[in-house]
């Protein structure tokens, strides 16, 4: 097989425009067979507009796209494939209740009405074995993890005979374990000389998993150098166009006493099945308790039962000795306790009200903002633009709808909001998730900041670096239940990641040697 | 070159004057085109709808008096649009408060003194209108029942009681077969301003000034726009969104019931089958042109009124078929409706040079 990296596709001077913003500007790109390319850019750099007029999504407002020096115009994700050129995008695109040859089946662009599954199945074993792509064709997508269900979706990419395949951000909803796993696939992949493209804008991902990267930074490629050659520390200044602090400060903990007391509970998810099985934590004042996991695992349901929006079917929860077992919202409201929501959009916000709208959210039933019934003007002004200027949320006036905002100055609102709501207690649910290097740093400070000021704070994350940085105590869940509880000092990554894929630390403990898997 | 709508970042004050005037001229238009094809004058047609709508004292007043039941069912379902509650319903709930009304002026007039027996009218007809309401409210707030479907369905039931009623059990005796209730006592009529405008405006502008205060500036009205906008975060926020609905849905009943009270009362002083007659329907339409605004609803309520006017008086005076006047109404809402898209989006073009099509590679 020839090795040799040739020119798979150029863009040139490529240009969108989307109301109010220029995403791409006059980019030029380059990428080659045989290499995985790291597309590396802060939210809103224009990585994934970029790649959504590679794949056909988008049309550009100008420029020229050739594959291996032909030039074409592609006016659907049809085109784009038919061209070899294929997506992931971050959320996938799969039936739940089919299979996974149904799936690929519905992919296929021949659909007639005498496919043959046998057959399909038989070339998806095929790519299975090619590619070390574990894939069960006849399993239900809903019975897949998120990270089998990754490999349908690229699976079904190299179905279709797509050359050049584009990943969003693929390690997002992966462990550790899986998303080494990945990269295996896409070194795999690009052995056989398929060229892989990755968005992305963590700097662990572009070092461990690329060959070349290209830098974006609002709309302007800014650099373009191969992996080796660069440094992770380079790689951040160029992304954000400053230096940037990679370890914040973090004192020691001195708690005090328990704040959140959770005892025993059970509870169901969505579907009716065990979503919370026998969980219990306590939280003291100053101390950050974080919540390890694969998303899907329990933790959202954690959050819920906690703030009042869904019931527990057993156990109890107290916050400052207070019973606030199945309370309604409104009442672990006034007992103290504040949540910054995992779904920032669907529950944290109102996208279409204003700034000034969303920040009062909480406050607007007391004083100074309302005096018995009446809402007073003022004082929403006054409290408003004092969150506004305390915690730097850009905005172009309290009155612009948040839709506008980006997601970390988004963020940063609902914080400011819950943070002054709060008396003692935040739940905080996936905080720097899809916020850019520079946000999520500024995040993270904010809550290291209120837990100096004595606040008790339960932090979820997926994300392993942001849990060991922050917490004081990790408890890591799976299937609803706490696997165990670890220190973040004398505890390395590999045990987490073993836990989070549902072993137990007792047992991990008692196996020492074993679990050291090369 | 390319046409493509694009969202506006911010609505500005001329584009919110000049598209919906641009839409009227073109309704305008279209409808021409549809009377030259029945082989009307288009020009004497609208000269006599202006005319017979807005021309002289009468025609003034008679568009009010149009346009006051159209307000209030406007500002009646526009409550509930605020929080995305889809109260339909308020053609029924009208109906009830105009049964309602009846009741009282017909059967309870000697028990009453004849200073309170307005009052009572008055009240009755809201509570009447409010329970009505209350019925697909609690439905949607206890167990989740559509409401769009339980409010539409209340409307038959209560326009059907309607007529049960005033050709069965309250029918007049002495009414030589005229289906309809007796007239009730003059205690009952609502008092004139003048021509037949009642006292329904007065309720009316009152109504409206009491919605935009309630909207604006009370704890209320923020809880309503959150629920509209997001009731998960609603939710989030600790609004008990069930409490809501009950409430929005008591004062969208109780305004379309004062409506009900306001014509019986006022107009008819009867019941008979000119109560229901499609208002609570109109009052959609009102309440979205007006954007859901309290004081809006009644610029285009009276709009609304002068086009019902004016198309009745284009029957009489040019023996036009009934069905032209409505077409002429569906065409103005239609390029009205139509036209408010530019609200929120704008048409970019986009000139593009070309750049030849890649061959496709062929396996």
């Amino acid at each position: 097989m020839n090795k040799s990296k040739t020119l798979a596709v150029q863009m040139r001077g490529i240009t969108k425009h989307f109301p109010g913003i220029l995403a791409n500007d006059n980019i030029d790109l380059d990428v080659y067979s045989h290499e995985i390319l790291a597309l590396l850019g802060e939210n809103g750099a224009g990585k994934t507009t970029l790649m959504n007029i590679l794949a056909g999504l988008y049309k550009p407002d100008a420029g020229q796209i050739f594959l291996k020096g032909q030039e074409v115009e592609f006016h659907s994700p049809k085109d784009a494939i038919t061209h070899g050129i294929g997506m992931v995008h971050q959320h996938f695109m799969l039936v739940e209740s089919l299979s996974v040859t149904d799936n690929i089946i519905l992919s296929l662009q021949s659909s007639g009405l005498n496919m043959h599954t046998s057959q399909v199945k038989k070339r998806i074993q095929e790519l299975s074995k090619q590619y070390h792509l574990l894939v069960d064709p006849d399993a239900a997508i809903w019975q897949l993890s998120v990270g089998e269900q990754q490999r349908v979706e690229i699976m079904r990419l190299l179905y279709r005979g797509a050359d050049i395949l584009i990943l969003d951000e693929p390690t997002a909803v992966l462990t550790p374990d899986e998303a080494t796993d990945l990269s295996k696939i896409l070194r795999k992949m690009t052995e056989e000389g398929k060229a892989v493209i990755l968005i992305t804008h963590k700097l662990n991902e572009v070092t461990a998993f690329s060959d070349r990267v290209t830098v974006l930074r609002a709309g302007h490629v800014v650099s373009n150098v191969l992996t080796k050659e660069t440094t992770k520390k380079e790689l951040a200044r160029l992304m954000v166009g400053r230096d940037i602090l990679f370890r914040l400060e973090k004192k020691k903990c001195k708690a005090g006493k328990a704040i959140l007391e959770v005892e025993h509970i059970h509870a169901i998810n969505d579907k009716g099945l065990p979503a919370l099985v026998d969980v219990s934590l306590q939280i003291c004042a100053g101390e950050i308790l974080g919540v390890a996991g694969v998303a899907g695992n329990g933790q959202r349901e954690l959050a819920e039962v906690i703030t009042g929006l869904r019931s527990l079917t057993k156990g109890k929860v107290l916050v400052n000795g207070q019973n606030i077992t199945n309370s309604t919202p409104f009442k672990v409201i006034n007992a103290g306790i504040s949540h910054v929501p995992g779904d920032r959009i669907g529950v944290g916000l109102a996208s279409n009200l204003t700034v000034s709208d969303n920040l009062v959210m909480k406050a607007y039933r007391k004083p100074p903002i309302v005096q018995g019934q009446l809402i007073k003007k003022r004082s929403i002004l006054q409290f408003v633009d004092n969150l506004i200027k305390v915690f730097q949320i850009k905005t172009p006036s309290s009155e612009t709808p948040t839709r506008l905002l980006s997601g970390g100055n988004q963020q940063r609102l609902i914080l400011a909001r819950e943070i002054t709501a709060s008396q003692g207690m935040l739940i905080a649910v996936y905080p720097s998730r899809g916020l850019d290097v520079g946000a999520t740093e500024s995040v993270r400070s904010i809550l290291l900041e209120q837990r100096e000021h004595g606040a008790a704070i339960l932090l979820i994350s997926e994300d392993l670096e942001e849990i060991t940085q922050l917490s004081d105590r990790i408890i890591v869940m799976y299937e609803g239940k706490i696997m165990g509880i670890v220190d973040p000092d004398t505890t390395n990554l590999e045990t987490i990641s073993l836990m989070m894929a549902g072993q137990a630390l007792s047992t991990i403990e008692k196996h020492g040697e074993e679990k050291t898997i090369a | 070159m390319r046409i493509q709508f694009e969202k506006r970042i911010d609505q500005s004050k001329i584009s919110g004057f000049l598209i919906p005037a641009a839409s009227f001229l073109l309704a305008l238009l279209f409808s021409a085109l549809i009377l030259i094809l029945f082989g009307i004058d288009p020009l004497q047609a609208y000269s006599v709808m202006v005319k017979g709508s807005l021309g002289s004292t009468y025609a003034l007043t008679e568009t009010l008096v149009k346009s006051i039941p159209l307000m209030l069912t406007g500002l009646g379902v526009s409550i509930a649009f605020q929080m995305h509650f889809w109260n339909i319903g308020a053609e029924g709930q009208l109906a009830m408060g105009g049964i309602a009304a009846a009741y009282v002026a017909l059967f309870l007039n000697n028990m009453i003194p004849p200073a309170l027996l307005l009052p009572a009218m008055f009240l009755a007809g809201g509570l009447a209108g409010a329970i009505w309401a209350l019925i697909p409210a609690g439905l949607k707030a206890t167990i989740g029942v559509n409401e769009i479907l339980t409010t539409l369905m209340m409307n038959y039931i209560a326009i059907l009681l309607v007529e049960y009623l005033y050709l069965g059990p309250w029918r007049d005796p002495k009414g030589f077969g005229f289906p309809g209730t007796a007239q009730f006592v003059a205690a009952a009529w609502l008092p004139r301003l003048t021509g037949r405008v009642h006292y329904g405006i007065i309720f009316a502008i009152g109504g409206a000034i009491l919605l935009w205060f309630l909207l604006k500036h009370t704890k209320f009205g923020y809880e309503i726009r959150l629920i509209g906008e997001n009731p998960k975060a609603a939710r989030y926020s600790g609004i008990n969104i069930a409490k809501n609905i009950i409430l929005v849905m008591l004062i969208s009943g109780g305004l379309s019931g004062i409506a009900g009270m306001a014509e019986v009362s006022g107009i008819s002083h009867r019941l008979y089958t000119g109560l229901t007659v499609g208002y609570g329907y109109t009052a959609i339409i009102v309440a979205w042109l007006a954007n859901l605004n309290p004081l809006g609803i009644l610029v285009v309520a009276f709009s609304m009124g002068a086009l019902l006017v004016g198309g009745d008086q284009l029957q009489i005076a040019m023996q036009t078929p009934a069905a032209v006047a409505d077409i002429l109404q569906g065409a103005i809402l239609f390029f009205m409706l139509g036209g408010s898209i530019f609200n929120t989006y704008k048409i970019k073009i986009t000139h593009k040079k070309s750049i030849q099509h890649g061959e496709k590679t062929h396996e």
